[in-house]
């Protein structure tokens, strides 16, 4: 199975990664070779095995609904690019 | 009296506890190393400063007759780890500027035992890699150098600035963390210990994720002492992580009784495929022979699913990559490339911050989450996943532990596999299986290639059971002796 330059562009588009168009083509290749590389798998009969959900055979905690903690405003916002008035500032979303 | 640097872990907590060195020296001693040894680029960013001042505090415990488990020990902490107030890197760009204001817990479990941290070591890129190629701060430079030759040869990752520190004897150990063999591998290419526990032994809290149902936190040392010494004060139950598994921390040094009669040593057929290097073939009979020697039997296993082992792993890793990373959007924090849309903004600044290897396997993942191939490639991987641990668990029915190479090759030169993904791929080979199963894994130096490189082996043990996995490591351990030392390092 081969990925082409439409495909790429498009998981690119989905991953929101901004890739150049003369990669496109190089892209395509590498990944059409893992791609290839994985393909392995469909030989394996897999008819009545559950896919593993928990690597350490336990089970999720569970824990009270309640909030114990929070209340650092200013250690949330300290690593943004850009900030104000306690907010995250972006580009607008909205007309 | 050796040089402080030369000392292990052991040594050094027993040197300090006579009082034959503070805990000032020592990290004196190991800053000074690092001075002159920067252009191995082991370290991403340097904290003599705040080692010097977590020593003097050190020393001040001492005497107050309060003496943590790592007490004034200098250690090296790979650039994943999550520390407060000291930049964190995860070697990407796109990191950049980022100071978390929090500790991971496995970092504020060492301080809590007394250690000094020296640094953030480097790693290839978000853990993406296996020879700290993919780093954005540059490759690391193992200390080892093929005989005769002085061509730089890669030291493996991706914690492969916490191997060659360690290795180089810039820090009496180091942490690490393995995905696929992060920890093993370039243990073995910078001929050191490593080993990455069980799955849920180590909070992953703080630790900047790559792929959550593999990542593992783990040490890297030069001896198998040192590696029980240094575990123990990293792991413990977490609420923090809703996979740390609620169990007692053993005395890990504890299980070092160098007795291991009557243990079964299982052996996988899988992982003689043709065309194992000799050399790696012989070490591994050698290891064996060790073994016996010692009074353990070595047992014939079939791991029949061994050889889809690393497949498998290239599909959930990029998977589970593509969604962690997707938190990476210019807004909260590191790097932020302006777009006139907020969506331009995502595109640019991932495209900018992200190096190759890190964009392709984000690419890889999000295909093979995309809608039409989830289940032929997503769904499939976990169901052989399932597979993988069932070998494992029947193995374990039969023996105490199993014995492997750690790696296909000695350390390779920078450069030499950066153009082809799928041979980088194989350097894993013999440490993802372990991985995809959740198990205990440890590399121990075991002897010399041709070349006058390091080899390593690898135990694999039972889910929990590090302890017969230690035990086994250090009687291997005595049985190969290995002393050599590497470029540079004077005994």
């Amino acid at each position: 199975m081969s990925l082409d330059k439409n495909t790429v562009r498009n998981i690119a588009h989905l991953a929101r990664i901004e890739v150049p168009d003369d990669e496109l083509e190089h892209l395509a290749c590498e990944l059409s070779k893992i791609i290839d590389f994985v393909e392995q798998l469909s030989e394996v009969n897999t008819d009545g095995v559950p896919p593993m959900t928990s690597v350490a055979d336990l089970s999720l905690p569970q824990r009270e609904d309640a909030v114990k903690d929070g209340g650092y405003q200013d250690k949330v916002l300290a690593n943004a690019p850009e900030a104000d008035e306690g907010f995250f500032l972006v580009p607008k979303v909205v007309e | 009296m050796s040089k402080l640097t030369n000392l292990t872990i052991a040594q050094a907590r027993d040197g300090l506890a006579k009082g034959d060195f503070s805990a000032t020296e020592l990290a004196q001693a190991h800053l000074g190393a690092i001075d002159k040894a920067r252009g191995l680029n082991a370290y991403i960013t340097e904290t003599p400063e705040l080692a010097l001042a977590q020593a003097a505090a050190s020393d001040k415990r001492r005497q107050a007759g309060n003496v943590g488990a790592l007490e004034g020990i200098p250690l090296a902490i790979k650039d994943l780890f999550c520390t407060e107030g000291v930049r964190t890197t995860a070697a990407s760009h796109i990191l950049d500027g980022f100071t978390p204001p929090y500790e991971s817990t496995v970092t504020a479990n060492l301080k809590r035992a007394g250690a000094v941290f020296l640094g953030k070591a480097n790693l290839d890129e978000f853990a993406m890699g296996s020879s700290n190629e993919t780093s954005y701060y540059g490759g690391v430079e193992n200390p080892w150098k093929r005989k005769g030759s002085d061509a730089k040869l890669v030291p493996g990752g991706s914690s492969g600035g916490s191997a060659a520190a360690v290795a180089a004897r810039l820090a009496l150990g180091a942490t690490g963390t393995d995905t696929g063999g992060s920890i093993r591998q370039p243990a073995a290419f910078c001929g050191i210990v490593g080993i990455k526990p069980t799955y849920g032994r180590c909070s992953r809290w703080g630790i900047v994720a790559f792929a959550s149902s593999l990542d593992q936190a783990g040490p890297m040392t030069r001896t198998v002492r040192d590696s029980a010494i240094m575990l123990g004060a990293m792991c413990g139950h977490d609420p923090k992580d809703s996979t740390s598994a609620p169990m007692p921390v053993p005395d890990f040094e504890k299980a070092l009784t160098g007795d291991i009669r009557g243990l079964k040593v299982g052996i996988p057929r899988e992982y003689r495929p043709e065309g194992l290097s000799p050399e790696i073939a012989k070490l591994w009979d050698q290891g064996i022979d060790w073994l016996k020697a010692a009074g353990a039997t070595p047992v014939d296993i079939s791991l029949p699913h061994t050889k889809y082992a690393l497949a498998t792993y290239y599909i959930v890793a990029p998977a589970e990559a593509s969604s962690n990373l997707a938190r990476y959007d210019g807004v909260r924090f590191g790097l932020r490339v302006p777009g006139k849309t907020l969506d331009e903004q995502y595109a640019k600044t991932r495209g900018e911050g992200f190096g190759k290897e890190v964009r392709r396997r984000i690419l890889i993942g999000t295909y093979v989450l995309s809608a039409g191939y989830y289940d032929a490639y997503y769904a499939k991987a976990q169901k052989l996943r399932t597979l993988i641990a069932r070998d494992f668990a029947e193995a374990f029915k039969a023996v105490d532990v199993i014995l492997t190479p750690t790696a296909p090759s000695a350390a390779f030169a920078a450069g030499e596999k950066t153009d082809d993904p799928i041979a980088m791929y194989l350097n894993d080979v013999f440490t993802v299986p372990t991985s995809l199963a959740g198990l205990p894994g440890i590399s121990v130096p075991a002897g010399l290639n041709a070349e006058g490189l390091p080899l390593g082996l690898q135990l694999i043990g039972r889910p929990f059971d590090e302890e017969t996995v230690l035990k086994v490591a250090e009687v291997m351990e005595q049985a190969a002796g290995f002393t050599a030392l590497p470029a540079g390092v004077e005994g």
